[in-house]
């Protein structure tokens, strides 16, 4: 149908865009985390594993691994737990509103992410919004400290962030359940509670996967919250990546620790989507 | 086959002393948009009754009230002493195939049709049992444990009934739902129909906008007209003695004669026969196949026949029978049908008995 020429001509710009900005990185990375860095800070090319060893043996890198994921989880949990009424809320019962309420929900994500990040910060503060708040109507006689430079900051300021996230691919599953297998339900003698349990959730699984997966990823990634609310027991892996490029200059061993979250994100995505296939009917 | 449904459920001793579903002065409107309007209809246990109607006629509307998926904006309807248009759908005694078989994507076949059953919270085995039943009902025993994506559309729609029909409703509604097959599978699937739904003595109302389906299936034939009932009656005489000229073009073919009644005689054209109708102006059905070209080796049908010429001026192949057009001296155009297999030409001896002629009120231009 088109001819030679121009299949090659409109397949240029991707493959150069695919070849310069995520293979040649992403084999810069790798060999990288394959070299070392010598006393006087230069770095040697010559192969090891020694920043896999440190990577596995130093505690304080699994142990914010760890801490990371758990913060990931619980954003991914909240998310969820926020987003699928709202969406379920919108697409079945929100009626002439609903073009409404999804805007609302959408303009967020046109408001810089480091601005609501900040957000949070005057909010949760010791002499923010909340702790001022609460002293005021004397629930509180001190200022709760444990509000801000702490992973409850971390995660209460990634969940705000990532909800939209997590409402999308929820909202859109919803939104493709044909409305006469909710009618036929009821039809078959179904209440609505049982109608949600038993045709609506097992159809909007694909979107709750989908949901869950963006909310775990971009939080287990993040490295602005933490910098900015988490304090030193709020830390996230990411924020150690760039420590290391950074003051610290070990780009191997931060080249190393990229490289194991991008692998486990991978992983993470492949099983997301193949549950995602076996859920989907069409 | 299996019968779903206990005997004594199927024909209860009341059967006709007391109507199944009533439908007692039922309106809606769609904002300011009316749909239905003042519609009051009774089903008779057991019976077959067909809502026809063309699309926009709110025959679907009508049958989405009675499962409960749309509220009436005014009227009521009751299922015997019971009033069914207070409750919600998942309390109403009726299911219904929906049009595009509405099976859940995500269970078997075997979970589709148990579906209703499980929510009723039956024992396990008595499920297994029904559901193995209904299945032998509709012939799909072999396909329990596929996924409806993966059956045809002629074996989805058994199974969507299978799957209304294992709760043994006492009203069955079907919503067009032959419209998606192939000719041949639904002239078969009609006969199955039928059958089916006189072994299981269950009432079905049938929506449709298939006249000749319609005919085919039903005890009875409501026919609707832009929200309003123009007729009902059993297929035989909705045919043959149409109410008004709607009903008569919309059911079959027919050749509509404007006339005027003078002194128990009409006046149609330059033809004139004897009526026993009130002297005024007056429509008249005449279907094609009453006309007949006169053989004049045979002789004429009968002694009380009007009589008149016209020429041919078209004739059209319609596999057993042809139909002619033929245009008479005073301007009159008729359809004719006829089984002879001749080429028509010219002029042509015709008749018609004035008993096949029937008188039908006109059908008022409605917005």
């Amino acid at each position: 149908m088109f001819s030679r020429a121009y299949r090659a001509a409109i397949s240029v710009p991707p493959l150069v865009w695919v070849a310069v900005f995520l293979l040649v990185p992403y084999a810069l990375l790798f060999c990288y985390s394959f070299w070392s860095v010598s006393p006087n800070q230069t770095i040697v090319h010559s192969w090891t594993l020694d920043n896999y060893r440190d990577l596995f043996q130093v505690n304080v890198y699994l142990q914010t691994l760890f801490r990371s994921m758990w913060i990931a989880a619980r954003v991914m949990v909240f998310s969820l737990l926020l987003g699928y009424p709202l969406a379920y809320y919108l697409s079945f019962h929100a009626g002439a509103r609903k073009e409404l309420f999804y805007q609302l929900v959408i303009i967020p994500l046109w408001v810089s992410y480091l601005v609501r990040a900040y957000a949070w910060k005057t909010i949760l503060g010791s002499d923010g919004v909340l702790n001022t708040l609460l002293q005021y109507v004397q629930l509180t006689q001190h200022p709760l400290d444990f509000l801000l430079y702490s992973p409850f900051a971390v995660v209460l300021t990634l969940t705000h962030i990532y909800t939209p996230f997590a409402f999308l691919p929820i909202y859109a599953s919803l939104e493709h359940i044909p409305r006469n297998l909710v009618e036929a339900s009821h039809d078959l003698g179904a209440s609505p509670f049982q109608t949600f349990w038993r045709v609506i959730f097992p159809l909007s699984i694909p979107g709750v996967l989908a949901g869950a997966t963006f909310a775990f990823v971009l939080s287990l990634g993040d490295f602005l919250a933490p910098l900015l609310l988490g304090g030193p027991s709020g830390i996230m892996i990411s924020n150690i990546v760039v420590s290391l490029f950074g003051a610290a200059y070990n780009w191997p061993l931060g080249a190393a620790i990229s490289l194991c979250m991008l692998l486990l994100v991978l992983a993470l995505i492949y099983l997301s989507e193949s549950l995602e296939k076996k859920w989907s009917f069409r | 086959m299996a019968t779903i449904i206990e005997p004594t459920l199927a024909r209860s001793p009341s059967s006709g002393a007391q109507p199944l579903l009533s439908i007692r002065n039922v309106a809606k409107s769609f904002g300011k948009n009316p749909v239905l309007r003042d519609i009051s209809l009774q089903i008779a246990e057991g019976e077959f009754l067909t809502i026809l109607g063309e699309s926009g006629s709110g025959k679907t509307t009508l049958l989405r009230i009675i499962a409960g998926f749309e509220s009436a904006t005014s009227g009521e309807i009751w299922m015997e002493d019971e009033r069914l248009d207070i409750l919600p759908p998942y309390r109403r005694r009726v299911n219904t195939v929906f049009q595009h078989y509405a099976l859940f994507p995500h269970l078997t076949v075997e979970e589709n049709v148990g579906y209703g059953l499980r929510v009723a919270k039956l024992p396990r085995e008595e499920v297994t049992s029904r559901v193995e039943q209904a299945l032998a009902m509709v012939k799909m025993t072999t396909y329990a444990k596929s996924k409806p994506a993966k059956i045809s559309g002629g074996q989805q729609q058994r199974i969507a009934l299978a799957r209304a029909l294992v709760n043994r409703p006492r009203l069955l509604l079907l919503d067009e739902p032959l419209s998606a097959l192939d000719a041949n599978l639904r002239r078969q699937m009609q006969v199955e129909l039928k059958s089916l739904q006189r072994e299981v003595g269950i009432s079905f109302v049938f929506v449709t906008h298939d006249q000749e389906e319609a005919m085919v299936m039903s005890d009875r034939i409501a026919l609707l007209r832009r929200g309003e009932l123009e007729q009902i009656a059993s297929p035989r005489e909705i045919y043959g003695k149409p109410a008004t000229a709607y009903t008569a073009q919309f059911i079959g073919h027919t050749n509509l004669l404007q006339g005027e009644v003078k002194g128990g005689v009409v006046r149609c054209h330059s033809l004139d026969w004897p009526v026993g109708l009130p002297d005024g102006p007056v429509l008249f059905s005449l279907r094609p196949e009453n006309l007949r070209v006169v053989n004049l080796a045979v002789g004429s049908a009968g002694v009380n026949v009007i009589r008149f010429r016209g020429r041919v001026c078209h004739q059209a192949f319609h596999g057993s029978t042809d139909l002619l057009q033929v245009e008479c001296e005073d301007g009159l155009k008729l359809s004719i049908r006829t089984a002879t297999r001749e080429n028509w030409h010219g002029e042509l001896e015709l008749e018609f008995s004035p008993e096949d002629a029937v008188a039908v009120r006109k059908s008022e231009e409605r917005v």
